[in-house]
């Protein structure tokens, strides 16, 4: 089974880093994936987005015509992709920055609150990793475990960071 | 692993103990990755040079030394490289020249783009000159092919040109390094490493006397000669029983095959055929399909430059649509799906 993810966002709000962890666990479960990020070079703060393949089988194409699932971080992520993904699919929403409806009816709505989350933990840096945490919980794509083992392998093994991050992700997989 | 790092990784384990490099979008992984891990190994050597053309002329001075050398940029960075590959070529300097390429013409865009295929395989710079160009698909095939270019390039003291783009050396893939890095390669012949106790020699690209200029473009030609008769290879995928045949190199190869998955799915006898190396083209294998399959649709990221390869190799004998997206635009799986099958309609194949 080939699932294609698109993690988007602005510049900073951490989208390469959830697509990386989740590369990285796919490939310490012993999957096929690949990881493929694309942002402008020239506006600080512009719009990035990455797509993860996972799959059992050898994947063909990095590139994803309409993905399964798309996590926005931001309200211009979720216009841009709105349209992309595949019906039936899931659209993982940042709630605290994404106050517009959505104009399709035939894919499934998850609202996390990923903002004022990690505002309440004590570091708005960890919106990504609540929403990774959420989107584990609904896609299944990988284990809760096999994630939070990742995290040391993109946080070069950073024990305070790995903490902080572990509990993010604990705190998403919980929240939906 | 990005893309950039494995071929990194893979040159510093072929025992490339000299890199020199210039930064550009979007292969600077590759020369970070350098300057983090050959700089600390012994008897190696990083430089971050002062530009492109001093980059590509350090590795000459490498490579005369017998020091297996590499050089990386991106599109607009490789023209400047141009005359210092036209001079290795002349030299018969074994060297690797990585092209991440991007958008173009001009500075273009930072994003993947495969428009300089009419570069790399028909010799950038000056002169009566070809460079051996290998087009992998993968981050592992970047890995291997790194390894193959610098073999290639010590076996038939030739330049070779990895040609992958902005795509493939961002992405990021698992990859296995089958090799260790050699402790210390055997001296080349020929290398220029003191003249104690022999007479001296020389390497120059200048020769003043036209006949002898001749026959050194003779000897290059017989050896060019030899790698198309040796060394041309490409992938078939899901050719046998194609009625068409999709032609794609490096990255567009992978979307296409994510596209012909989909048109076996609906039923399409839709296969592909590869070119690994683009010179030598493979046009033995692809004459050789054309025998059974009589439709192609050639694919690229640009204008139609590959298509010039594939029609030469066919000789007439292969009816050839094209469909491609220039400047940096990445198309998808479906939208080539599309073009699948409005030809393989078009042309009758679902009768």
């Amino acid at each position: 089974m080939l699932i294609k993810t698109v993690f988007a966002g602005f510049g900073g709000q951490g989208v390469m880093s959830m697509g990386l962890n989740l590369a990285q666990a796919a490939m310490m479960e012993g999957r096929y994936v690949t990881y493929l990020p694309a942002y402008g070079a020239e506006v600080r703060g512009g719009t990035a987005n990455c797509t993860v393949s996972v799959s059992d089988e050898e994947i063909a194409s990095p590139v994803a015509s309409s993905p399964a699932f798309v996590v926005a971080l931001n309200q211009p992520s979720m216009i841009k992709f709105q349209n992309k993904i595949q019906s039936g699919g899931i659209f993982f929403l940042n709630s605290s920055l994404i106050k517009e409806p959505l104009l399709r009816g035939d894919i499934e709505i998850v609202q996390v609150p990923a903002n004022a989350a990690a505002e309440d933990m004590g570091s708005v840096k960890s919106a990504n990793m609540i929403m990774l945490g959420a989107f584990i919980k609904k896609s299944n794509l990988v284990n809760l475990q096999t994630l939070i083992d990742a995290l040391a392998v993109a946080l070069k093994g950073n024990k305070k960071l790995i903490a902080i991050n572990k509990n993010a992700l604990t705190a998403g997989y919980e929240l939906v | 692993m990005t893309g950039n790092a494995a071929i990194a990784e893979a040159a510093i384990r072929a025992g490339c103990r000299c890199y020199f490099g210039y930064p550009i979008t979007p292969q600077n992984e590759l020369t970070e990755y350098m300057a983090a891990h050959l700089s600390r190994r012994e008897g190696c050597a990083f430089i971050q040079a002062e530009s492109e053309i001093s980059a590509v002329n350090m590795v000459y001075g490498a490579s005369v030394a017998g020091a297996r050398a590499m050089t990386s940029s991106s599109s607009p960075g490789i023209s400047l490289k141009q005359e210092g590959i036209s001079y290795l070529a002349a030299c018969q300097l074994p060297s690797v020249i990585v092209n991440m390429s991007r958008g173009g013409p001009g500075l273009g865009s930072i994003s993947a783009s495969q428009s300089d295929y009419f570069q790399s395989t028909r010799g950038g710079g000056h002169g009566d000159y070809r460079t051996i160009v290998l087009a992998p698909a993968s981050v592992q095939e970047l890995a291997d092919l790194t390894r193959r270019a610098f073999e290639l390039a010590d076996k038939y003291l030739i330049p070779v040109i990895i040609l992958g783009d902005g795509m493939l050396g961002q992405m990021m893939e698992p990859v296995e390094f089958k090799h260790e890095a050699p402790s210390a390669l055997p001296v080349r012949a020929g290398a220029l490493r003191g003249a104690k106790g022999r007479h001296s020699r020389f390497v120059r690209t200048f020769t003043s006397n036209p006949a002898e200029l001749e026959e050194v473009n003779w000897s290059l030609f017989r050896r060019y000669q030899l790698i198309q008769k040796q060394e041309a290879s490409c992938e078939n995928y899901l050719t046998e029983d194609a009625a068409l045949v999709v032609t794609a190199f490096g990255i567009a190869a992978r979307i296409a095959k994510g596209a012909i998955k989909q048109a076996r799915a609906l039923g399409l006898r839709v296969g592909m055929f590869r070119p690994v190396t683009l010179w030598p083209f493979p046009s033995e294998q692809l004459k050789e399909l054309s025998k059974r399959a009589k439709y192609f649709l050639d694919f690229e990221m640009n204008m139609g430059q590959m298509i010039d390869d594939v029609r030469l190799a066919l000789e007439g004998g292969g009816d050839v649509s094209f469909y491609g997206r220039p400047g940096g635009v990445i198309p998808n799986p479906t939208e080539v799906l599309r073009v699948i099958t409005r030809v393989y309609h078009q042309k009758g194949l679902n009768q």
